[in-house]
């Protein structure tokens, strides 16, 4: 693929980068259960509405952020950088998109963890100062268990969520390394890169 | 001898404790008992320990940290107990905003405060935006590509084993949660079908299921206030026998 056709050119003023990362901040609040959450409101705004990315652009922000090591948090990033980058007409500008992308890289990672890290963090020191609460109590031990049953369905819905159309034999190949990493991870320390690798690998070759 | 005397009424008290935790009796000693002596746990040296460290677990987070921070702040590190993290983990997931976020937050809040929150998340976010973008810059289009795409799968399928792993590894905390394990497994594998077998919103989930259980564990919490309560009532009149 060309890279000119994932680029497209759009004009962005001061106040289409305020909106936008007054979108983000808004975002923030409303996230509850990771940034991932929000992204079908993401999409309504940077591509239905506001043609602000593609949606090669908008689908190759999230898969590449997952290639790359880090919080998931960080396609937003990526969305952010491709704005800028249209903003500029494109790489082909050189630097001068290369720093507007930047640009937009801060604004709306910035956007989408200020909000809700200030509001974690009145949180946080709210729930030291009174640990002792019998109310605080209840509430942290009260959540322990749906939280791991939750954990237990991410783990579960991810695996699922990649098999709409494999078949029969790629969905029992993917579900024994599954089961066989949970199983290391689980009972042995052995180091998390060298499954990540593996997976890679096996995936790379074919095998599912 | 007085003080001796005393010491033994704490000792019984606390063996006494332990051997009704064996038995069905499903109340424990609230945690926070570790955290009012800070100096007894290991815990980040200094801001840049903080920074460094996020920076380390975010660098070998492929897919979703959640894995990592399991493994390098409860298993290597000690910085907290299974029982800690599943605590911090609901809290950070519970709000808003990116989880790991949340907990680098959290965690930087209890040790240097705002500065310490501000080091945590910056050594979260810092490297990985790095390389992130200059992923980006070189390979446009690279996502498109096949073998990127089947890679990507093997690697996802690593993930939730990571991911179900850590939840394993952490339902031991529930031994020591308020509710109990049966209760606390109980409740697990009910928010487990409800969200992945059933489709039932995360929203729906955290009101009915969360409020019944936080319900019941504050019940069982002012029970355990009331048993100690009358625990050292019967060990300061014991001791006043004594004397």
């Amino acid at each position: 693929m060309n890279a000119t056709d994932t680029f497209y050119s759009i004009s962005m003023g001061v106040m289409d980068w305020i909106h936008l990362f007054l979108h983000f901040c808004e975002l923030s609040i409303l996230a509850i259960g990771g940034a991932i959450s929000a992204a079908p409101d993401m999409h309504r705004y940077l591509v239905v509405e506001n043609h602000l990315l593609n949606e090669a652009q908008f689908s190759s922000s999230i898969t590449l952020a997952q290639i790359a090591p880090g919080p998931n948090v960080l396609f937003v990033s990526l969305m952010g950088w491709n704005i800028g980058l249209n903003s500029a007409g494109g790489i082909q500008a050189g630097w001068v998109a290369w720093s507007w992308g930047l640009f937009g890289a801060v604004i709306c990672l910035t956007a989408i963890m200020l909000p809700s890290s200030v509001m974690m963090y009145k949180v946080a020191q709210w729930g030291h100062k009174n640990k002792h609460l019998p109310g605080v109590r209840a509430f942290k031990a009260g959540l322990a268990p749906i939280v791991i049953g939750l954990m237990i369905a991410t783990g579960w819905l991810l695996q699922k969520g990649q098999h709409l159309d494999s078949s029969l034999l790629s969905l029992g190949a993917s579900w024994s390394l599954t089961i066989i990493s949970a199983l290391l991870v689980w009972k042995t320390r052995i180091h998390l890169l060298w499954l990540l690798a593996l997976g890679a690998v096996l995936g790379g070759m074919g095998v599912f | 001898m007085e003080d001796l005397s005393y010491l033994l009424v704490i000792f019984q008290n606390s063996v006494n404790f332990n051997m009704s935790n064996t038995t069905d009796q499903p109340i424990h000693i609230p945690n926070h008992n570790i955290e009012d002596n800070p100096c007894e746990k290991p815990g980040p040296k200094s801001r840049m320990d903080l920074f460094l460290s996020f920076s380390i677990l975010a660098l070998q987070g492929f897919g979703g940290v959640l894995a990592v921070v399991q493994r390098e702040l409860v298993e290597k590190k000690k910085w907290l107990t299974n029982e800690e993290f599943v605590e911090q983990w609901s809290v950070a997931q519970i709000l808003p905003g990116p989880n790991v976020v949340n907990l680098g937050v959290m965690i930087g809040q209890r040790t240097f405060g705002a500065s310490g929150a501000l080091f945590a998340v910056a050594g979260l976010i810092t490297f990985p935006l790095f390389i992130l973008l200059i992923i980006a810059a070189l390979y446009t289009g690279v996502s498109d590509q096949e073998w990127i795409q089947s890679s990507l799968k093997g690697m996802n399928s690593v993930v939730s084993g990571l991911i179900i792993a850590t939840a394993l590894k952490l339902a031991s905390a529930l031994s020591k949660n308020q509710l109990g394990t049966f209760l606390g497994m109980l409740i697990a594998a009910l928010s487990f079908s409800a969200v992945a077998l059933l489709h039932v919103p995360l929203l729906f989930v955290l009101v009915v299921l969360g409020s019944t259980s936080c319900i019941t564990a504050y019940r069982k919490t002012l029970r355990f206030d009331e048993l100690e309560k009358d625990k050292n009532k019967k060990s300061q009149v014991s001791r006043e026998h004594k004397s």
